[in-house]
């Protein structure tokens, strides 16, 4: 009955989840729930996919196994023109802001309102001064993409993400890179937005002070798992000794610190010759030639 | 030994999947020119940094092969006394070979290099993505665009190399060497068919500026997003357009001018 409640209730659920790349599985068999109104984080460290789960739940990328759906759509299973016209309800702020390097930022932000809507030039300005207001960065309209420092163009990213009033926005590492000043306009922003806008927001991050400080509930993923989830307190409260280690930034644990590899002693005492002629990487071409040559 | 068919095996898998994945891409992109034709404004704008910025590169170097072709004509022409054929010469190899070919050669390194880097940077920097996600076909409001202007642009990039060629020739033909100007220009309007030479030109710089066009905006859109991966693309680009240029212009001019 819970579980059938939580469900009625989220506006992206993501279910049994497997997506692999390669021969690594990224995620094994996930599911996760995403509340209406809510801000939801996804921890872990890096290189456990938080961005890629982002992109399949915006339709970019299709999973091997499970089903993702948004607003009661699975998302995989949309033609191309309603994948296109649910993905103008949802938000996407890239990690590195992604804006249009040859528009200005008044167009950069007045871009998704020009392509989807007929609206006059007038309307337009006043709709684009207000988002920018929003972020703090109406007196920076005139200026060019690469004037702008790591953390305005990310707010100008967001102003563009709220361009057209979506249901959700996902963040992608919005924190990561910011000086501590920025880190906190964004913290409030991203906290304001959500209750003023009514959106529902899905944070990927590995900042745990700022994340846990504005997030509703949290989900640490690691190794394609989730190893803990549930509010900001009870994840500090967490008995799992990943997400004790992910919490604390302990170095050693049960994630290593150390990328698998062979012992280090038989490592240090062989050449590199007899070890490469059987396992030769991929990227090593001129080796290959030069043998069949 | 077996690595070595496995090794043979996977460069072939490779590049017919790239080939596939080429086709679909042209698809999306010819489906993506109807929308572009509601917008001309998108269009306008890529017409300006293709074509027009193309201009200087292609007259002047138009202007040279002209004159060389002036020169290196008139020896040979006048060793058999037939120098007032010069003009019928200059406008025939620039008209059906040299304006065509070289343009785009000329185009592939000016106009298709940098829509290579363009299109694998903007991959790079996640905004053809970020378009995605914002609800915005890249192909149709970013490929689509620069794509017809390419086709467009083409045809008349060779024949301003063609004209301004003729000019050289004879700047340097009767301008210095002293053939008659007036057998010049007659020679070469009595000899010269609109059908024959002026339209086959014509039609062989539209497809070398349909090839060009495609190989270059997919090198940038099939790019791996790094600073190597585009530095590499825009390298394919020069080199396939170049190879496609001269073999495509092997094949048409045996089509077109086999039987004659």
């Amino acid at each position: 009955m819970d579980n059938l409640n939580s469900t009625q209730n989220s506006l992206v659920s993501v279910h049994n989840l497997t997506f692999s790349r390669g021969k690594k599985k990224i995620f094994n068999d996930i599911s996760l729930e995403f509340e209406r109104g809510k801000i939801t984080a996804i921890m872990g460290p890096s290189g456990t996919g938080k961005t890629t789960l982002l992109k399949i739940i915006g339709g970019q990328l299709f999973p091997a196994h499970g089903s993702v759906t948004v607003n009661g759509r699975n998302v995989h299973h949309l033609k191309h023109d309603e994948l296109y016209a649910l993905r103008k309800r949802m938000g996407m702020l890239f990690q590195s802001g992604a804006l249009l390097t040859d528009m200005n930022v008044f167009n950069n932000v007045a871009f998704p309102l020009r392509e989807h809507t007929q609206l006059p030039e007038s309307m337009i300005r006043s709709l684009v001064l207000m988002k920018l207001e929003a972020v703090g960065l109406r007196g920076a309209r005139d200026l060019m993409p690469n004037e702008l420092s790591g953390g305005m163009a990310r707010r100008v990213a967001l102003a563009r993400a709220i361009a057209l009033d979506p249901m959700m926005i996902m963040y992608d590492e919005p924190f990561t890179g910011q000086d501590p000043i920025s880190m906190g306009a964004l913290v409030l922003l991203i906290k304001s937005l959500n209750t003023t806008l009514g959106l529902t927001s899905i944070i990927v991050s590995h900042d745990v002070q700022e994340t846990a400080a504005i997030a509703d509930y949290i989900y640490v993923l690691s190794e394609g798992k989730v190893v803990g989830q549930g509010t900001p307190q009870e994840i500090q409260k967490s008995e799992s000794e990943w997400v004790q280690q992910f919490m604390t930034g302990a170095a050693d644990g049960p994630v290593h610190f150390h990328y698998p590899a062979k012992e280090y002693m038989d490592d240090l005492l062989h050449s590199e010759k007899p070890l490469f002629s059987r396992q030769r990487p991929p990227s090593d071409r001129n080796a290959k030639r030069r043998r069949y040559s | 030994m077996m690595e070595f068919f496995r090794f043979l095996g996977a460069g072939t898998r490779a590049s017919f999947a790239k080939l596939g994945r080429a086709t679909f891409f042209l698809v999306d992109m010819l489906s993506g020119i109807s929308s572009v034709v509601i917008r001309p404004r998108l269009l306008l704008k890529q017409l300006y940094s293709v074509g027009v910025l193309s201009f200087l590169i292609i007259t002047i170097s138009g202007l040279f092969v002209g004159m060389v072709l002036g020169l290196q004509g008139f020896y040979i022409l006048s060793r058999f006394g037939a120098e007032e054929t010069l003009g019928v010469m200059v406008a025939a190899s620039l008209v059906r070979e040299l304006g065509p070919v070289v343009a785009a050669l000329l185009f592939a390194g000016r106009a298709g290099s940098a829509l290579t880097a363009e299109i694998g940077l903007m991959k790079a920097t996640e905004q053809l993505s970020g378009m995605e996600m914002m609800a915005i076909d890249p192909i149709k409001r970013i490929i689509s665009p620069r794509f017809l202007a390419g086709v467009l642009s083409m045809p008349l990039l060779a024949a301003l190399f063609s004209a301004v060629g003729i000019i050289g020739g004879q700047i340097v033909g009767s301008g210095l060497l002293g053939v008659d100007d007036g057998a010049y220009w007659s020679q070469m309007q009595a000899n010269l068919d609109f059908q024959g030479d002026i339209i086959n030109g014509v039609i062989k710089s539209v497809v070398f500026g349909f090839v060009t066009s495609w190989i270059a905006l997919f090198e940038g859109y099939d790019a791996i997003p790094t600073a190597e991966g585009v530095s590499r693309a825009t390298t394919r680009t020069v080199v396939n357009s170049a190879f496609s240029i001269l073999g495509l212009d092997f094949i048409l001019t045996a089509l077109m001018f086999g039987d004659n």
